[in-house]
């Protein structure tokens, strides 16, 4: 008995793991992307302290913040159908994960930018560079550096938070992994192999983001060799 | 070159600037020296727009413009003609000594990247620093950022550079190799506003001292003059307190 449970895991594997790489995986790097252009955006609108776009940009995160994902998921697939509005369910679960990790990341990325000193920003001034400059070749860069670790935190979170989309009939690990219990049973065993196949995922993802954030320190780095032109006219 | 006149500004009520004039011309090394709270810094930086004046007129390269009422394009033209220095150095830190000093070139004046380089590499090579062009800002000495920041300043071969006191936030033993970049800039006649507590360095390498008290300038004339006979009172009390300090820092040392 004990040999055909652990036969079954072993043959359901590439069954929940498929999903994974061909559903859970991509659908968590394209809402990341789209997330993170958004919160790109609303951090800047918020740093900046454009009038109105601001108070348009706090609603939205108010919003995202304060209401649950899975019910955001729900009003989408399964609300808006009733005004009209019918959204296949990828393209449910992309907009909703991307609006959502969106609102949170912008005050990832908000905090973030605040911490870069005042002083460096007045330095771009100094230089003649446009605000747009300065945000993208001083403030952007460093602090999306700071930012890092916590955009990690939420890429991962994604990851595991994907497996609510089963609810909007996403054929994704959760999904499958279900349907195989309602076949065979063995909940106990079947779910511990979901769960260690999403460990595998982050574990994955936590390696990656030590190696970034490696890359990005800059008090790690070397100073550069400093390679000139060959006309520069230098000695 | 520059011509203000009728500068105010005040903040929360407080007056800071109580109607400045003043003017420089080209080639002058301009030396505003003053207690701490006598508004040199934000003389300064109403200069550069860094601080908003509430009224007066600048007057710069025969062009007049209202400095309560300057529009974006303006500002932006002006600091294309000027550098500034701060007492913080405020280099960028994700940028290594070269890139902070092409940064105004490439970015804000669209240079190609190789004349960019190549004149970044002479300024750094003017302040000493050649050697150091691939560090980054926390891999640099304050006195070495500094001269990263004065190369920042010069690079775009500005008409007038701001000083905001260069040499404050600088361990002592390191003033001297920031002091020297500036007195050799003076020496191929840089037109240069230094606001600093360095009466040695105001003494002799300005060539005109601007004493400010209460917001307003008070006295101004040549260095040898100023020290050695202001005219009044509140200047005097100054220079024998600032004599007095330097006597008990030099005293400490020995």
């Amino acid at each position: 008995m004990g040999n055909d449970v652990f036969q079954l895991v072993l043959d359901s594997f590439p069954k929940i793991i498929l999903p994974g790489l061909t559903l859970t995986l991509p659908l968590t790097a394209v809402s990341f992307l789209f997330a993170l252009i958004i919160a790109v955006a609303c951090a800047m609108i918020q740093f900046a302290n454009i009038k109105v776009l601001k108070q348009i940009v706090r609603g939205y995160i108010w919003i995202m913040r304060g209401t649950p994902l899975l019910i955001q998921l729900y009003v989408v697939f399964f609300g808006l159908p009733s005004v009209g509005i019918i959204i296949d369910p990828i393209p449910s679960a992309i907009l909703v994960f991307s609006l959502n990790e969106g609102a949170y990341c912008a005050e990832t990325i908000r905090g973030a930018m605040e911490s870069v000193p005042k002083g460096q920003i007045e330095a771009g001034y100094c230089t003649g560079m446009s605000y747009m400059q300065i945000m993208f070749h001083v403030v952007l860069p460093q602090a999306f550096k700071t930012a890092f670790p916590a955009l990690s935190n939420s890429l991962i979170g994604m990851v595991k938070d994907m497996s609510l989309t089963a609810n909007i009939a996403v054929s994704e690990m959760f999904f499958r992994t279900q349907r195989i219990i309602s076949q065979h049973y063995h909940a106990l065993a079947f779910y511990l192999e979901l769960a260690l196949i999403y460990l595998l995922f982050c574990t994955v993802l936590t390696f990656l983001q030590r190696f970034v954030e490696k890359k990005l320190d800059v008090s790690r780095r070397k100073p550069k060799a400093v390679e000139l032109p060959p006309e520069g006219g230098m000695p | 070159m520059i011509r203000v006149s009728g500068l105010k500004k005040t903040f929360d009520g407080l007056t800071v600037l109580d109607g400045i004039d003043f003017s420089i011309e080209k080639g002058d090394v301009v030396a505003v020296i003053g207690a701490s709270g006598s508004g040199k810094t934000t003389f300064l930086r109403c200069l550069n727009f860094l601080e908003k004046a509430d009224s007066g007129l600048l007057e710069f390269d025969g062009r007049t413009y209202d400095l309560s009422a300057m529009k974006k394009k303006e500002i932006r033209e002006l600091r294309m003609k000027t550098g500034f220095v701060f007492q913080g150095f405020h280099l960028f830190e994700n940028k290594t000594a070269l890139d902070n000093v092409t940064a105004g070139l490439v970015y804000a004046r669209k240079v190609p990247k190789k004349t960019a380089l190549a004149r970044a590499m002479t300024a750094l090579e003017t302040v000493g620093l050649s050697d150091r062009a691939g560090h980054y800002p926390h891999q640099l000495s304050g006195g070495q950022q500094q001269r990263v920041a004065i190369a920042r300043a010069m690079v775009t071969e500005p008409e007038l550079i701001y000083f905001d006191e260069p040499t404050s936030a600088l361990d002592p033993e390191l003033t001297g190799e920031v002091l020297n970049v500036m007195r050799s800039l003076a020496e191929n006649r840089m037109t240069m506003i230094v606001v600093t507590h360095e009466m040695s360095f105001a003494r002799n390498v300005a060539n005109r001292i601007v004493f400010m008290d209460g917001g307003k300038i008070v006295e101004e004339g040549e260095p040898e003059a100023f020290f050695r006979q202001p005219s009044t009172e509140r200047a005097r009390a100054f220079i024998a307190g600032a004599m007095e300090r330097e006597r008990n820092s030099e005293e400490q040392e020995a």
